[in-house]
C-alpha cells in the first residue's frame, strides 16, 4: 500500500499543509498587530482535509467554501502574497479588499468564494453542479461547510435536489466537533452529520479528517463515482481546529486535555513521520521545504504591507455590473500576468442541452403508478 | 400589433428569450407540467423539454440559491416564486449572495439571473398572500427592480432583464396577469432604469408603478372630466429610480403625489419624495403627497381590504389637497 503514492505527491502535500500552517499563524499575528481586523477564522488544525481534498479532484473542478477559507484556496495554487492582502484590505486582495477575510475568491483557479452566512454556500454548489450538468461538462464542484452548517435549512433542501437531479456535487463537511462555541452534539439530534446522507437517498461517508491520505483516498473514490453521473456524495471528514471559532476567540468552552489530545493528531507531522517511515522522502527534504515555505510567507505579508489602500472611487466599482464591462482578473490586474485560465462557456445557440431532467417516459410511468391518466 | 394578456406577454418574452440562448432556463413550483400556478410558463415544457422547464420541489430557498450558483457560471436562470410571499424564504440567496457576488469577489463575478413572480395584494387571501413587497429589495445595492404595468411593458422588461449581467428582482401583478394590452411582437426590449409617461397632463403628476397605474389611470379621467390635467409617470423601474423623468415631470407640472400599494414606511414613494424635494424643491407649488397602503397587515374581510388599498376616490382627494381645491 504504502509504494501506492510517489514521493511527489506526498512532498507536494506536505508542502501546501505547511504553507497553511505557517500563512495562519503569520495572520493571528499580524491581526494582533491591527494589520487585519474583522472576523478571522483560521484553519489551523484541519489542513489535512484541504489538502486531500484538493489533489484528488481537477485543478478545474468547481470549489467553494464557508467563511474559513484562506487555506482552501491554498491548496488550489492561490497566491498567498494576494490572500494576506485580501486580508490587510489592500488592492492587492482578490477582490481589491472588498470581500476580506470570509469572501475569498479566485476564479483563475476555479474558487469560487468563501461565504459569511452558515449554509448559504450549499445551494450555490449545487447550482454550479446544475450548471455542469446543463452544459455536459464533466467537471465536478466540490462543496466545504462545516458540522453547525448541516442545521441549516439550506442543507436539506438542497440534498434533496442534488440527488434528485443527480448533481455532481461533492459535499466536504469538515466537522471540527464546534459551532462557534456550541458543541455540535449538544444541538444536533444527529451530530455524526453524514448519516443525513441516508434520509435522502444520498451516498454518504465518514473519513479521518486528520489524515491526509485517508481524505485524499476517499474523495478519489467519490470524484470518481460522481463524474461518472451517479449523482452527489455527503462526505464528512472529522477534524478538529486548534484554535478558537475566529483569532478573538479564547475557545474556553472546551478542556485543556481536549485540545492537547487532539494536538497529537496533528496532521502536518502525521504526513511527515508518515512519509519517513516508508522511506519515501528524508528529513532533508523537509527541511528544505519548510526554508522555503517561510520565505514564501515573509514575501506574502510584505507583499500585502506594500499594496495600497483601495482608492475611493472604488466604493463606485463592483456593485452593479456595466453594459459591455469586462470581468476583473485579479492576477492580472496585481500581478500583471498573462490568465489564460479564466472559465468561459457557450453563448446563445451554440449551446446544445441535452440533459433530459425528467425523461417523459418515466414521468408517465410515475403517473400511471399513481393512478393518473397520462 | 397582437391584443395580448399580460400573463401571455411574459409567456412570449421567455420563449423568445430561451429560444435566443440556450443559457437561459426556468426553475420554479408548478412551472412545467402543470404549466404554471398562474400560467405564465403555459407550454413552454413541451416547447424546451425538461431539460429546460424545470419543476422545483417547494424549497424555496433551496432552488433559488442554485439558480444564484448556475448564474455565477455563466447559466441565465429565470426563478420563478410562486408568490412574492414565499420568496421571503429565499431571501438570503436573493440579497445575501446575489446581490453581493460582484463586490465580494472584487469584479471577478456576475450574476445574470432574474427573480419573478407575483406580488402585491390578491383576492380575499388576507395578510400572508396580500404583500406588496418591492421596497425591500428597493433597499439593496446589487440588485435591480422592476415592476411593469403593462402587458407591452411586462413584455419589454422581462426581455432586458433577462439579458441584464445583473440579478434582477421583477414584481408581476397577482391582479393584472389577465389584463389585456397591445404587444409589439419579436424584439421589443425597454432598457431597465427607463420611467414612463404614461399619460400627458399639466396640473399634477402621479408617479406611480404596476396595479397602482389603473387606480391612477381612472382617477384622472375623472379629475379631466372635472377640469384637472393629469400627468402619469409609471416608473417601471424602482432600483435604478429615473430621477430625470421624475423631475422632468415634475418641474411641467409643479405638483405631484406618489400612489403605491405597499406600506408607508420606508417605501419606494419616500425615496421619490426625497428626490423631488432635494431636487425640485423650488419648483414645488404644493408639498407632495402620498397615497399608500395603510400601516397595517392585510385583512381577509372584504371592507377592511378595500379600505386599505389605496384606490381612485383615494388618489383623487390627493390630487385635489396638492391643488388647495375643496374636499382635501
Amino acid at each position: 500500500m504504502a509504494s501506492a503514492y510517489s514521493k511527489d505527491l506526498l512532498l507536494t502535500m506536505y508542502r501546501k499543509m505547511y504553507l497553511m500552517r505557517r500563512f495562519e499563524e503569520r495572520t493571528q499575528q499580524q491581526y494582533g498587530l491591527g494589520k487585519i481586523a474583522g472576523f478571522c477564522h483560521l484553519y489551523i488544525g484541519q489542513e489535512a482535509v484541504a489538502v486531500g481534498v484538493n489533489e484528488a479532484v481537477r485543478p478545474d473542478d468547481y470549489m467553494l467554501s464557508g467563511y474559513r477559507d484562506h487555506a482552501q484556496p491554498l491548496a488550489r495554487g492561490s497566491h498567498a502574497g494576494m490572500i494576506m492582502a485580501e486580508l490587510f484590505g489592500r488592492t492587492g486582495g482578490y477582490s481589491k479588499g472588498k470581500g476580506g477575510s470570509m469572501h475569498i475568491f479566485d476564479i483563475e483557479h476555479h474558487f469560487y468564494g468563501g461565504y459569511g452566512i452558515v449554509g448559504g454556500q450549499i445551494p450555490l454548489a449545487a447550482g454550479m453542479a446544475f450548471a455542469s450538468r446543463y452544459r455536459n461538462e464533466d467537471r465536478i464542484t466540490v462543496c466545504y461547510f462545516g458540522d453547525a452548517a448541516a442545521n441549516q435549512g439550506a442543507f436539506h433542501e438542497t440534498l434533496n435536489m442534488a440527488v434528485k437531479w443527480k448533481l455532481p456535487v461533492l459535499y466536504i463537511c469538515e466537522n471540527n466537533r464546534y459551532g462557534m462555541g456550541t458543541a455540535i452534539a449538544r444541538v444536533s439530534a444527529v451530530p455524526e452529520i453524514h448519516k443525513r446522507g441516508a434520509g435522502y437517498n444520498m451516498r454518504h461517508e465518514a473519513v479521518d479528517g486528520m489524515d491526509a491520505l485517508k481524505v485524499y483516498e476517499a474523495v478519489k473514490d467519490a470524484a470518481a463515482y460522481i463524474r461518472a453521473g451517479n449523482g452527489p456524495v455527503l462526505m464528512e471528514a472529522n477534524t478538529y481546529r486548534f484554535r478558537g471559532h475566529s483569532v478573538v476567540d479564547p475557545a474556553t468552552y472546551r478542556s485543556k486535555q481536549e485540545v492537547e489530545d487532539e494536538r497529537k493528531n496533528d496532521p502536518i507531522p502525521r504526513l511527515m513521520h508518515y512519509a519517513l517511515k516508508e522511506g519515501l522522502a528524508k528529513e532533508s527534504d523537509f527541511e528544505a521545504i519548510e526554508n522555503e515555505i517561510k520565505e514564501q510567507v515573509d514575501e506574502a505579508v510584505k507583499f500585502a504591507d506594500e499594496s495600497p489602500e483601495p482608492s475611493l472611487d472604488e466604493l463606485w466599482r463592483d456593485t452593479i455590473v456595466e453594459e459591455g464591462e469586462e470581468d476583473v482578473r485579479p492576477r492580472a490586474r496585481v500581478l500583471g500576468e498573462k490568465v489564460d485560465n479564466w472559465p468561459s462557456y457557450p453563448s446563445g445557440k451554440d449551446l446544445k442541452v441535452t440533459w433530459d431532467l425528467e425523461p417523459r417516459e418515466q414521468a408517465e410511468k410515475a403517473d400511471k403508478a399513481a393512478g393518473l391518466k397520462s | 400589433m397582437a391584443e395580448l394578456m399580460y400573463r401571455e406577454a411574459l409567456n412570449q418574452a421567455l420563449a423568445e428569450e430561451m429560444e435566443r440562448d440556450a443559457n437561459v432556463f426556468l426553475i420554479g413550483e408548478e412551472v412545467g407540467r402543470y404549466q404554471g400556478a398562474f400560467k405564465v410558463s403555459q407550454g413552454l415544457l413541451d416547447k424546451f423539454g425538461s431539460a429546460r422547464i424545470i419543476d422545483a420541489p417547494i424549497s424555496e430557498l433551496g432552488f433559488t440559491g442554485l439558480g444564484v450558483g448556475a448564474a455565477m457560471v455563466g447559466l441565465r436562470p429565470v426563478v420563478e416564486m410562486m408568490t412574492w410571499n414565499f420568496a421571503i424564504l429565499a431571501m438570503d440567496q436573493i440579497v445575501n449572495n446575489a446581490a453581493k457576488l460582484r463586490h465580494m469577489s472584487g469584479g471577478q463575478l456576475r450574476c445574470p439571473i432574474v427573480f419573478r413572480g407575483p406580488g402585491g395584494a390578491g383576492g380575499r387571501l388576507s395578510s400572508q398572500h396580500s404583500q406588496a413587497l418591492e421596497s425591500t429589495y428597493a433597499h439593496f445595492p446589487g440588485l435591480k427592480v422592476i415592476a411593469p404595468a403593462t402587458p407591452a411593458d411586462a413584455k419589454g422588461l422581462l426581455k432586458a432583464a433577462i439579458r441584464d449581467d445583473n440579478p434582477v428582482v421583477m414584481f408581476e401583478g397577482e391582479r393584472l396577469y389577465a389584463i389585456k394590452g397591445e404587444v409589439p411582437e419579436g424584439e421589443h426590449v425597454i432598457p431597465l432604469g427607463k420611467a414612463d409617461v404614461k399619460r400627458e397632463g399639466k396640473d399634477v403628476t402621479l408617479i406611480t408603478w404596476s396595479r397602482m397605474y389603473y387606480f391612477c389611470e381612472e382617477a384622472a379621467k375623472q379629475l379631466e372630466s372635472e377640469g384637472i390635467s393629469v400627468e402619469i409617470l409609471d416608473l417601471r423601474t424602482l432600483r435604478p429610480l429615473d430621477e430625470e423623468a421624475i423631475l422632468a415631470s415634475v418641474r411641467k407640472t409643479n405638483r405631484a403625489v406618489i400612489v403605491e400599494e405597499g406600506w408607508p414606511l420606508a417605501g419606494v414613494g419616500a425615496q421619490v419624495v426625497d428626490i423631488i424635494q432635494s431636487k425640485a424643491f423650488d419648483d414645488l407649488d404644493a408639498p407632495v403627497v402620498r397615497v399608500t397602503g395603510l400601516d397595517v397587515n392585510m385583512s381577509y374581510a372584504a371592507n377592511l381590504e378595500n379600505a386599505i388599498q389605496p384606490d381612485a376616490p383615494k388618489i383623487i382627494a390627493a390630487v385635489k389637497k396638492v391643488l388647495y381645491r375643496e374636499g382635501a
